[in-house]
């Protein structure tokens, strides 16, 4: 039975005919003649799964669709390359159709779509999923395209900023690798056929109740999602849903139901502690809170306007993260001491538990932490991280509970996810035991990706070829739909409606900024398939839902109002008052010495779990604090690293185990002695052509009986000369002033933090030879707060995103040759083991006295009447003085054409009101002048100053904690002004009188007094 | 003035005449072609097609084919740039300055040394092109009148580099094409062929010998010989400014300009015995290009390249003695940095090996006078890469601190313009009179006699 009606979808290379919607899988198998075939069989045969050993049609069609068929184009000019012949080989193709084509007729608008002003973009509210919790945003729209996401002030995990993933997200809608229409065994079908073939097997399944059905998700936030599959199970009471993905919080809900006796999930409220001890919680770090956190972190954290309360971190960590490197305090223990010290500090707290063997290391630590909760009962916080076990998280609320946090600094809400009851790793191991025992007839992958992601020791690839019907849903394809039959393309959330719930509960819809660029369908719309209506729409069934939920009484205007705003307003999740009961201190397991190398496993800082490993930015956004780029590795602390003779780039083979690995050595001040950290998220083969094969896959070390750590790992050393792409080489200020930094203490004493001989006050103004510039306008300037900055490296990726800045490729980036035009800068300090963390943003400081604009010899870079240095590409031939003459090194050359001007859905991805540079020609840091423009076009029309806050830039719009900010130091009242006017104020070199534009805050800690060397503990 | 006046011999062979000294230079044009000058010129050839090859990858692709980078922005390109512009400065010192101090041992080797130039200067203004982003724009640096009413910027280093080597091109050409012009005649009158008596009566400008003519003549040396003078001062001291005016430490410096004139002329020095040295071998010329010659060049690399140890000298002690922690770092970093060796090499060939000059037995000593020379070429190159790269690759914020390396690119257009300059050379030598006839014809002494009558 051929399908020869859909020719133009028809792959011209394949040799086999596609059979038709599905069957030979529906179909059930001959067990006759299979018995037959295995008995006629002579000597030893292997097979792997009905299906081969029916031989199936399908079967042989699928095995040949199983190979990849992408080769990894890692280094952007080989992409390139790849590009332009593909690009050569689509115009010789279209040469062959020189036919007289149909007569179409195409109209301008008569009658514009309303609001649509070309040039003038447009903002929607929408929300972005991460882990499948929400994050509301805001995302420009020019002439229907979305090009930039920014955060939505309204909504509760945003207040206006945005994360990484958020910004990066823009890209995944354009991204030219992604799935683009259905597909059987790798033959491109229609979506058609996928309904018809999903309705057979719902038919079938109805029949038996679903016994055979299985459906895999990752976490399900979405109320209308959840409801349409709690409705699919009532219909079929014996299928099952499952749910895994990597990063979950199945040790926080196992803990809450250890302390509360149910599953809860915590929302911290930083603003109002003043103690806060991070055990491997990443607060700041990324993760869907991490944004907001931030926020109330820095909040908590100003100095200025004569705040004296400061809070105070603390961190506790194998592998440094945003939090610890910000913290006051910080505390590097392995894996298996932390879970010794959250037992010592509840110990000193009171509580009657017995400290473990061993805390003697940091007892001076534990008291004087102690003493510090102590005295801020009721505002204080110990947070845990999702890493460690649901026994240390139980102990860590009875700590909460006797220091009465609960309900003042942390609230505990009913669980954002659906059957949370269940945890991530039983739902899978459940799901792989039915698969392995042939239970499962038909298998609907809701957007995970198992195949990569599962841990090592469940083998799922191996027990899902078990299943007959294998379904996939995704925005790619991924390794999972490789070895699945049908894979149906997901709709970017951008072009998706939907909904989602943020970290506290708050719900908010997401709508489409765009129809799908491709056959996309929402997870909604994949799961109608599987229903009595296959055709609704996923824009009818948020609707109903929410109907069903509002009432029809004032709907439409509370939709409208929820899609305008963003939130549902009132929808977040009250905080449930609860009590930790006896057992959180109770029969405590004893814990098992320390020894041997430690494992520690955790999700990638920029592709997290290997979701975003396709995104170049992300790839090239380098990891906060080690400034690697396009790379995992097994990190190392320095003692570590010599105690076995590593060095950076040396490749080691890491054992756990059965399970092994190859990695190459990458040390990082800080870590945890006698620890191996890896990341997840590398090592893929079918992320695409950015994130195939790069890295390591650290999941095949992973395990199901404790994902995060594992102890008794073995290294060898197998090789060496590993490359990385590393964006930072050198850590050490060397003694010089560039990052200004005291304690409060210190602050109170000299607000300035000046290094002595280096205060400014101290020689005034530098002379000139020149004439100073009156500046009589607007003067634009930037003020960089330091004591707020956490690293987090969004403001680099906005920038990428706002101004259209290239993806240059590990190979380019290893040269020193990455386009971003802000860098965070991160230093350590003092000791290799236990190093105090800087960073410090650096975008173009826009000196007065710019010395790139005076050796320029073409006058490609000038200073304008309001004093931005301003490059102009169209006049630069490229001579690179300016950047080697830039003081800040702020400066990037287009060495190679790094912008991709071939591939089509890239091209809409770009901000139209930002140049795409050209080969040969410099960049750098505008201040965002397409921003200062656009205001003061709007200004002028409408008769009036630029107001202050006006003009966002764009690293000022996503960081998270409002570390920078932008406007007229001419205006005395603007908060740039005041901010330049304070004493922890200073410019970057000002020795040299290059008089920058950008200055910058000193940054304060508030470190423990008892804990401050002297007394005896560093 | 007690030491002992040391005989360095004369500055012409004994026993020659007009008739000789005229035939035994114009051979070497009007011969046969010889098969080692077959062999040098096609080596020459090859090279010089790695070069075209390298540009036009270079053209395609575009500079990111070197190894420059953020924040070494520079390398090879400027490199090559300063060190060929350098080594083109000695023909002009030869012939310009010491014309007009009458030091009449120069005239043997002038011709020569500016020709040198010439090629020198062209292999060094190719970089500058070919360095930029966007090469086929190179014309945006000329001051010329356009349609978008711009202007360059004249407050650019690069731009008065722009002046600076073009206007030395065309005087060191102008002065060598009119210092050529009596000899161009003689060939014209002795070339055997018809073709080589048009081509060298067209060049020769129609020049017959008369009185009119040489006074002429001897008027336009003279004012060309004075407009290349502050050229040998003003050309380098202005590429020394492309450094000096910048920022970074390691290149703002006042010490620059004198420093570099100085290493510029040491430099060019050091080229013309390395190519003089084999060439008077093989031609014979032994005559004209007198150990006398070999001593005085000798001298003058000495005492220049004692300058230059001096600059290396007062970059150390200034860096201290400034209190500037941006310049001692640079310091530590030159003697104690990743290029640590660069440098160390350097002190090793452009100071302490040419300190053997000072000994006569070595100047002397044609082999080892031939390797001190080739010393001081690696030297100077050496000298430019710690100026530019190790000056680039640490500066003032260590966030952005990098390292370089040249690709095969880089040094394929550096062995590549090497290349360009010998083929030039070569056709030269066999083309023209690589030693001024009639120059050479004064220092005879029938010369001498005529003396107060004319």
């Amino acid at each position: 039975m051929n399908d020869h009606d859909s020719l133009a979808h028809e792959r011209p290379q394949k040799g086999s005919v596609p059979p038709a919607e599905g069957n030979g899988h529906e179909a059930p198998y001959d067990w006759e003649s299979l018995r037959a075939k295995l008995s006629a069989a002579t000597g030893r045969k292997y097979w792997r799964s009905l299906d081969e050993l029916a031989d199936s049609e399908g079967f042989r069609a699928f095995l040949e669709a199983e190979f990849p068929r992408e080769a990894s184009l890692l280094d952007a000019v080989g992409r390139r390359q790849f590009l332009q012949l593909m690009g050569a080989s689509l115009g010789l193709a279209g040469l062959s159709a020189c036919t007289k084509q149909p007569l179409e007729r195409i109209y301008p608008y008569v009658k514009p779509p309303e609001e649509v002003i070309p040039g003038k973009p447009l903002f929607f509210a929408t929300t972005l999923p991460l882990a499948g919790i929400g994050r509301g945003v805001l995302v420009e729209s020019h002439s229907g395209r979305p090009t930039k996401v920014e955060g939505n002030p309204d909504h509760p995990a945003s207040l206006g900023a945005t994360d990484i993933y958020a910004q990066a997200d823009i890209l995944t809608l354009y991204d030219p690798d992604r799935s683009q229409t259905p597909r059987f065994a790798g033959v491109i079908r229609p979506w058609a056929a996928f309904v018809a073939a999903a309705q057979a097997s719902y038919e079938q399944q109805k029949a038996k109740r679903g016994a055979g059905l299985r459906i895999l998700s990752e976490s399900v936030t979405s109320p209308s999602l959840v409801a349409m599959l709690e409705a699919l199970l009532r219909e079929m009471p014996e299928a099952r849903w499952h749910r895994y993905q990597p990063v979950n919080r199945d040790a926080v809900h196992a803990g809450t139901r250890l302390a509360f006796g149910e599953v809860l999930d915590p929302v911290y409220r930083l603003e109002r502690a003043q103690v806060v001890v991070s055990i491997e919680a990443d607060l700041l770090g990324p993760n869907p809170t991490g944004v907001r956190y931030a926020r109330e972190y820095a909040r908590t954290r100003r100095v200025d306007d004569g705040n004296a309360k400061m809070s105070r971190w603390y961190a506790v960590e194998a592998v440094p993260s945003l939090t610890g490197a910000v913290a006051d305090h910080r505390l590097a223990l392995r894996p298996s001491e932390i879970e010794g010290f959250v037992r010592a500090l509840a110990a000193a707290l009171g509580l009657p538990v017995a400290p473990p063997a061993g805390a003697q290391k940091y007892a001076a630590w534990v008291q004087a932490l102690a003493k510090d909760l102590k005295a801020n009962r009721g505002r204080s916080l110990v947070a845990l991280g999702e890493t460690l076990s649901p026994q240390a998280q139980a102990l860590a609320w009875a700590i909460n509970e006797s220091l009465g946090n609960l309900g003042q600094t942390v609230e505990l809400i009913e669980p954002l996810e659906a059957r949370a009851e269940e945890s991530h790793l039983d739902s899978l191991r459940a799901l792989v035991a039915d698969m392995q025992a042939g239970r499962v007839e038909v298998l609907l992958v809701l957007g995970a990706n198992p195949v990569y992601t599962a841990p090592a020791d469940l083998a799922f690839a191996q027990a899902l070829e078990k299943v007959p019907l294998r379904i996939h849903w995704g925005l790619y394809q991924d390794e999972t739909a490789q070895l699945c039959h049908w894979h149906v393309p997901a709709a970017h959330v951008l072009e998706s409606w939907g909904d989602l719930r943020a970290y506290d509960g708050t719900v908010s819809l997401i709508q489409p900024l765009i129809a799908p660029l491709y056959e996309g369908k929402t997870a909604h719309e994949l799961l109608a398939a599987f229903s009595d209506k296959p055709s609704r729409t996923a824009y009818d069934m948020v609707r109903d839902y929410w109907k069903g939920v509002w009432g029809e009484a004032g709907f439409e205007e509370r939709w409208r109002r929820a899609l305008h705003d963003g939130v549902v307003a009132g929808s977040a999740a009250e905080g449930k008052s609860v009590r930790v009961g006896p057992q959180a201190t109770q029969g405590l397991a004893p814990l098992a010495p320390a020894q041997g190398l430690e494992l520690v496993v955790r999700p990638d800082p920029t592709v997290y779990d290997g979701r975003y490993a396709n995104n170049g930015w992300l790839q090239e956004l380098p990891k906060p604090l080690t400034k690697l780029t396009w790379d995992n590795a097994a990190y190392l602390a320095p003692s570590t690293a010599e105690r076995l003779g590593l060095h950076n780039g040396d490749v080691v083979e890491i054992r756990v185990e059965d399970r092994v690995t190859r990695a190459p050595v990458w040390i990082q001040p800080g870590q945890a002695a006698e620890t191996v950290a890896v990341h997840l998220g590398y090592g893929r083969t079918q992320a695409g052509r950015v994130g195939s094969n790069v890295g390591f896959n650290a999941y095949t070390l992973c395990s199901s009986r404790a994902f995060w750590n594992a102890t008794g790992v073995e290294l060898r050393k197998v090789g060496k000369g590993y490359r990385f792409a590393c964006t930072q080489d050198h850590f050490s200020l060397e003694g010089r002033d560039i990052v200004r930094k005291g304690t409060l203490e210190q602050y109170r004493h000299d607000p300035s933090l000046a290094p002595h001989g280096h205060g400014e006050g101290e020689h005034g103004e530098l002379p000139s030879m020149y004439p100073p510039y009156p500046y009589e306008g607007y003067a634009w300037a930037m003020s960089i707060d330091l004591n707020a900055c956490i690293g987090c490296g969004a403001c680099t990726i906005a920038c990428v995103a706002e101004n259209n800045i290239a993806v240059v490729g590990k190979d380019q980036v290893a040269r020193g040759r990455e386009m971003h035009w802000i860098r965070v800068d991160r230093y350590y300090e003092g000791d290799w083991e236990a190093p105090e963390f800087v960073h410090q943003p650096i975008p173009c400081q826009q000196c007065e006295n710019a010395p790139c604009e005076l050796v320029c010899p073409v006058n490609a870079t000038v200073h304008t009447a309001e004093g931005l240095n301003d490059m102009v590409y169209n006049r630069c031939v490229g001579t690179k003085y300016c950047s080697n003459n830039c003081p800040y090194k702020v400066r990037r050359f287009n060495f190679y054409l790094y912008q991709d001007w071939n591939s089509e859905s890239l091209k809409a991805l770009r901000n139209p009101d930002v140049t795409v540079r050209s080969r040969g020609v410099m960049e750098k840091c505008t201040y965002c002048v397409q921003r200062i423009n656009e205001a003061r076009i709007t200004a002028k029309r409408e008769g009036r100053q630029i107001r202050d806050g006006e003009i966002l830039t764009a690293c000022q719009q996503v960081c998270p904690t409002e570390a920078i900010v932008f406007g007229n130091m001419n205006d005395p009242n603007s908060r740039v002004a005041r901010l330049r006017s304070l004493p922890r104020k200073y410019q970057l070199l000002a020795e040299l009188n290059t008089r920058p534009r950008t200055t910058y805050l000193a940054a304060v800690r508030n470190p423990n007094p008892e804990l401050m060397p002297g007394k005896g503990h560093a | 003035m007690s030491a002992p006046a040391r005989d360095l011999g004369p500055i012409i062979g004994p026993g020659h005449t007009f008739e000789t000294v005229t035939d035994k230079i114009a051979a070497v044009v009007l011969s046969e072609t010889r098969r080692g000058w077959m062999l040098g010129f096609g080596v020459s050839f090859v090279l010089l097609t790695i070069f075209l090859q390298c540009v036009a990858v270079l053209l395609v692709r575009g500079i990111g084919i070197w190894g420059i980078n953020i924040p070494v922005g520079w390398g090879f390109d400027i490199i090559n740039f300063v060190w060929w512009i350098g080594i083109g400065h000695a023909g002009t010192l030869i012939s310009a300055i010491l014309l007009l101090f009458r030091q009449t041992w120069r005239t043997s080797i002038n011709r020569f040394a500016e020709a040198m130039t010439l090629f020198a200067v062209a292999c060094a203004g190719l970089y500058p092109v070919l360095h930029l982003g966007r090469p086929w724009l190179f014309y945006w640096l000329l001051p010329y009148p356009n349609t978008m009413a711009l202007w360059p910027n004249f407050r650019s280093p690069l731009m008065w580099d722009v002046f600076a080597v073009s206007t030395y091109a065309t005087v060191s050409a102008l002065f060598w094409f009119v210092g050529l012009i009596p000899d161009l005649a003689t060939l014209r009158d002795r070339s055997p062929s018809r073709a080589g008596r048009i081509i060298y009566g067209i060049l020769a400008m129609g020049w017959r010998g008369s009185a009119k003519h040489w006074n002429r003549y001897e008027t336009a040396y003279l004012l060309l010989a004075g407009l290349s003078t502050p050229l040998v001062v003003s050309v380098h001291s202005v590429v020394s400014f492309d450094f000096a005016v910048g920022i970074i430490p390691g290149w703002h410096a006042t010490i620059f300009p004198p420093y570099f004139v100085a290493g510029a002329i040491y430099a060019g020095f050091a080229m013309v015995l390395t190519l003089t040295i084999p060439l008077r071998k093989y031609y014979g010329l032994e005559d004209f290009i007198t150990m006398r010659h070999i001593n005085y060049m000798a001298r003058v690399m000495l005492a220049t390249g004692l300058v230059v140890a001096y600059g290396y000298l007062m970059e150390v002690f200034m860096a201290w003695y400034s209190g500037n922690e941006f310049e001692a770092f640079m310091v530590k970093n030159r003697l104690t940095g990743p290029y640590a060796t660069l440098y160390f090499a350097l002190i090793l060939t452009n100071v302490i090996i040419p300190q053997l000059l000072w000994f006569h037995r070595v100047r002397t000593n044609i082999p080892l006078l031939f390797c001190v020379a080739m010393s001081i070429n690696i030297g100077m190159w050496l000298e430019r890469y710690v100026i530019i790269v190790v000056s680039l690759h640490r500066d003032f914020l260590p966030s952005s601190w990098g390292m370089y390396a040249g690709t095969v690119f880089d040094y394929g257009t550096f062995f590549g313009t090497i290349g360009l300059f010998l083929t030039l050379m070569f056709l030269f030598i066999r083309l023209l009179p690589m030693i001024s006839i009639f120059e050479m014809r004064t220092l005879l002494p029938e010369a001498k006699v005529k003396e107060g009558h004319a």
